[in-house]
């Protein structure tokens, strides 16, 4: 199997296998490279101000989000866990309604534990953008985490009632 | 109900992506705790299984959005300039609560921080800063 037919796996395992991603109906366009273009379809179910039509920034959100991770998925020769760490997202415009949005990141700098992303978020060209977002992952963020692990109760200390979980 | 009550029911109501998440909101007196109950359709990593970053950051820009509502009426709703989110903790199948603080709302700038958490208040799996134009209405 190439590295294109592995990449482009894990992107369609991104959005089929993620109920969120699926939900919101997300494609991957292209992917490779370090890039990955998504796209969320415009449906009336996902707008953000009922007066304008203009779909939800938590949508604009998820979608930088989703298509962050997988450029990082695109920038690594094996596969590994991620985890984002923080995501800053600076808002242009209001996307046009009805339309699809659109978001293309690019993990620009891989190093042993973190990734950095820049990502843009458009509805009919890059150049003119609805958001742009910068981002960080973790690397192997499930490392000695098993399937299932967040279904075990928390090992946090409940540090109010002073009591001991562990 | 209260005026700041109607307007924030009015506002949650209203808006189709709050109610494709499933967000409510309680207020007690002018103290507002919003609420995500867990659902499969907002998990994002299925092996863990965790709730999707993306929905987080939307929840806690819908908590700012909502606390808003509640300190003043608006002639529109307010637009995100900025959001800046820091993820703490994996979030669990489990409820997940925000609350806003408004460190200040101006004429047209208003500036306001949150905090997600569940089972644990002083264990918040996420936070976010962000930055609103508002458009108070003038009394």
């Amino acid at each position: 199997m190439s590295d294109n037919e592995q990449i482009r796996l894990i992107a369609s395992a991104m959005n089929e296998g993620s109920p969120q991603a699926k939900a919101l109906g997300f494609t991957t366009l292209e992917i490779g490279d370090a890039v990955a273009v998504l796209k969320v379809p415009y449906r009336p179910e996902i707008v953000g101000d009922p007066e304008t039509g203009v779909i939800a920034g938590g949508v604009v959100t998820t979608l930088l989000d989703h298509a962050s991770g997988q450029a990082v998925h695109a920038s690594m020769d094996t596969w590994t866990s991620i985890a984002t760490l923080d995501l800053r997202i600076d808002y242009m415009r209001p996307a046009e309604p009805g339309l699809d949005v659109l978001a293309r990141a690019h993990c620009y700098k891989l190093t042993r534990s973190i990734a950095f992303v820049r990502a843009v978020a458009y509805d009919r060209d890059p150049e003119d953008p609805v958001a742009t977002a910068q981002a960080t992952f973790m690397l192997d963020s499930s490392a000695g985490k098993t399937p299932g692990a967040n279904l075990k109760p928390s090992r946090e200390p409940r540090a109010k009632t002073g009591s001991v979980d562990q | 109900m209260s005026e700041p009550d109607t307007r924030l029911v009015s506002m949650l109501d209203s808006i189709p992506y709050a109610r494709f998440l499933g967000i409510r909101a309680e207020l007690a007196g002018d103290e507002m705790t919003a609420v995500l109950p867990f659902a499969q359709h907002i998990v994002g990593n299925p092996m863990l299984p965790a709730i999707h970053g993306g929905v987080l950051g939307a929840f806690m820009e819908m908590t700012a959005l909502a606390q808003l509502s509640v300190a003043a009426p608006m002639t529109r709703q307010p637009r995100t300039i900025d959001v800046s989110i820091e993820y703490l903790r994996s979030g669990r199948p489990l409820t997940t609560y925000a609350r806003a603080s408004i460190k200040k709302l101006g004429r047209r700038i208003a500036n306001v921080h949150v905090e997600a958490w569940q089972e644990t208040r002083s264990a918040p799996i996420a936070t976010m800063r962000g930055l609103f134009l508002v458009a108070p209405s003038e009394d």
